[in-house]
């Protein structure tokens, strides 16, 4: 594990010797015709926070299941904790699930459906109301565990599936679009809970999502789906400002793509070549990038500066006219029509009045960013 | 605009509810009936009903009857439920429409036709006529009954829910068990409670099924009443329209009491 400022940070995918407790090697799974998991290599640390992000329909869903058992891979292997599970019935794997659905027994209460597991593991009936007490009191459940499902809210309902799931300590916890059913101010409130309980157990978590804030604030690694593939596997600050691609660079955040001709300075600087008659963009790249092809110059709307004139130390910087303003209250978006006719996003956060705000429609602006801000992708 | 009271509404209110009832009314208020002769009242008794009580091949009829419904009922409830778990839950295969198809055929097939077919079945393998090939009878047709009633709740019934019982270590048994079953169990109970009507008043396919010691009380009803109607019969078609009628009315009574509890827990945790 790497050292950074005295304090240990959590990064067992950057230590060649650490074994992962998942291993998927070359898995492919096919529905008839359709390919929904395409030659899929991918490893997974205990203890590890791993989101599966992607549109629906990526696959990150038979991923999943095929994790839990309701699915058998069409070739490859997953390995947990060095044995291949093929062979393993989901009733017998040290994985369990929370549905997307909760799928909580309707005709049990609370209790019942947290104890169902354990009853019918070897655990002795005693120790089972102990374990029961310990998983209602971590989902602040206890007032509720004679109630039956029905009789809950929502967001309770949410964490007896998690509390039932939990029960029985498995190795690794699926999670499947755990928060699609609450609604947004409830959905923050429990990400959060769920880091905490996450940490707190210590266990495994893979949680399948396509809402891509959700993964970027509960996962220590994100991985980005599409077609069934793994398009990019990385932490969240690094998909966000590193992306491997446009498809990533696009689905995580709100981006500005522009097509160029890439013209290589030196190990670590690059040029855009993008329109006629207009200076090139300046910006960071990866080893993809060729001189001379087809690049795309990948910029956040936050990294770029709205000023009325030039800034005169910038490194890129480009005039257009204000188009549209969309006030989110924190922020407000400016988007900006450049004289080539591309139109670029910028924005800037609200810290004045909105009495004071600069710049209106139709407005001449300057935009600007700095050398490092770019990113430019070979596809 | 009418109201709802308007004459109308209650013209077709009264005519519907006596084109209903009123043969059944007729049958009990005769079944009273003093005279031996049914058409012609001559006053009120019970005495129908104590000759009934005394009259050894009614009961005996009434008694085999009985056996057959409910041995039959649960062995198509369970027989049928299986068909249906197997028809919702295996998805699509070759023959898939087949099957299913021929699960449902008997319903729509003459009772005559089946009637006829497992009697020469039965005298095929040399099977004496009795309760039992009565009771395999009678399984046959309800089975299709129970299989439509269960595989209407289960196309509708959460599959995640037995994933989820799989997921927490129950095997597939278990899990149809422990899960599916309690679920379901309003249509299982529905199923069988339609199997035991059809087999208790079943008179085609029994009269074919039937042995010489196994007559039923549909088939000792119709021969009784080829040699006329005696107030007996009347008096033992009231015994059973009373016996229905109490049976839908704890049935109704239940599902209510289930309702209102139900959403007297739903109140009760709004509240908390």
């Amino acid at each position: 594990m790497g050292q950074s400022n005295g304090k240990q940070v959590f990064a067992p995918w950057e230590n060649p010797e650490e074994k992962p407790i998942i291993r998927f090697g070359g898995v492919t799974k096919r529905f008839g015709d359709f390919t929904a998991i395409d030659d899929l290599t991918l490893d997974i640390y205990a203890r590890e926070f791993f989101a599966l992000l992607g549109p629906s329909g990526c696959g990150k869903t038979t991923l999943m299941r095929m994790l839990a058992g309701f699915e058998s891979p069409s070739a490859g292997t997953i390995e947990l904790d060095g044995k291949d599970i093929a062979a393993v019935p989901p009733n017998k794997r040290a994985v369990n699930m929370m549905f997307q659905s909760y799928a909580l027994f309707p005709h049990l209460s609370v209790y019942e459906n947290i104890a169902f597991g354990l009853k019918r593991s070897s655990m002795p009936k005693a120790d089972v109301d102990g374990r029961v007490g310990e998983m209602l009191r971590l989902t602040r459940l206890e007032a509720f565990a004679r109630r039956k499902p029905h009789q809950i809210s929502g967001g309770q309902r949410q964490r007896v599936a998690l509390a039932r799931s939990l029960a029985k300590a498995p190795k690794l916890l699926l999670l499947d679009e755990p928060m699609g059913a609450l609604d947004k101010k409830l959905r923050q409130d429990t990400q959060f809970e769920l880091m905490d309980i996450q940490e707190k157990t210590g266990t495994t978590f893979v949680i399948v999502t396509h809402d891509q804030e959700e993964a970027m604030t509960v996962a220590s690694r994100v991985a980005v789906m599409d077609h069934g593939r793994i398009v990019q596997v990385a932490t969240p600050d690094r998909i966000y400002e590193m992306p491997n691609s446009v498809y990533v660079a696009d689905f995580i955040g709100d981006v500005n793509i522009i097509k160029g001709n890439a013209k290589r300075l030196d190990e670590a600087k690059t040029e855009v070549h993008w329109a006629e008659g207009q200076a090139p963009f300046l910006g960071t790249t990866n080893s993809e990038v060729q001189s001379g092809a087809a690049c795309f110059f990948a910029i956040r709307p936050e990294k770029v500066a709205i000023t009325m004139d030039r800034p005169k130390s910038a490194a890129n910087a480009v005039s257009g006219k204000v188009l549209d303003i969309a006030y989110l209250g924190n922020i407000s978006t400016y988007h900006v029509k450049l004289a080539t006719g591309e139109i670029f996003k910028a924005q800037m956060a609200n810290d004045r009045r909105i009495a004071r705000r600069s710049f209106t429609w139709d407005d001449k602006v300057w935009l600007s960013w700095t050398d490092t801000a770019g990113v430019i992708l070979a596809r | 605009m009418t109201g709802r009271f308007s004459w109308f509404n209650i013209t077709a209110l009264t005519l519907g509810f006596a084109f209903l009832y009123l043969p059944m009314l007729i049958l009990i208020v005769y079944s009273f009936n003093e005279s031996r002769l049914v058409t012609v009242w001559a006053g009120f008794s019970t005495k129908w009903y104590v000759s009934l009580m005394g009259n050894d091949a009614f009961l005996d009829a009434a008694w085999v009857t009985l056996k057959v419904a409910v041995m039959s009922s649960t062995l198509a409830t369970v027989l049928g439920t299986m068909a249906a778990y197997v028809m919702v839950r295996s998805g699509r295969f070759l023959g898939r429409t087949l099957f299913s198809g021929m699960i449902y055929a008997p319903l729509v097939m003459p009772e005559v036709i089946t009637g006829l077919s497992l009697l020469l079945f039965f005298i095929a393998i040399g099977l004496d006529r009795g309760v039992v090939t009565i009771v395999l009878a009678h399984t046959t047709f309800a089975m299709c009954y129970v299989s439509v009633v269960v595989s209407a709740r289960l196309v509708s019934f959460d599959r995640q829910l037995e994933e989820a019982a799989l997921d927490l270590g129950c095997t597939p048994f278990d899990a149809f068990k422990s899960v599916t079953l309690p679920i379901i169990a309003p249509a299982v109970i529905a199923g069988w409670l339609l199997a035991f009507t059809l087999s208790l008043d079943d008179l085609v396919i029994a009269s074919f099924t039937s042995g010489p010691s196994s007559t039923t009380l549909p088939i000792k009803i119709f021969s009784a009443v080829r040699l006329g109607v005696s107030p007996e019969i009347n008096a033992l078609s009231t015994i059973m329209i009373a016996i229905v009628t109490l049976g839908v009315i704890v049935a109704s009574l239940i599902s209510k009491r289930a309702i209102v509890r139900q959403q007297e827990d739903e109140q009760k945790a709004l509240q908390k």
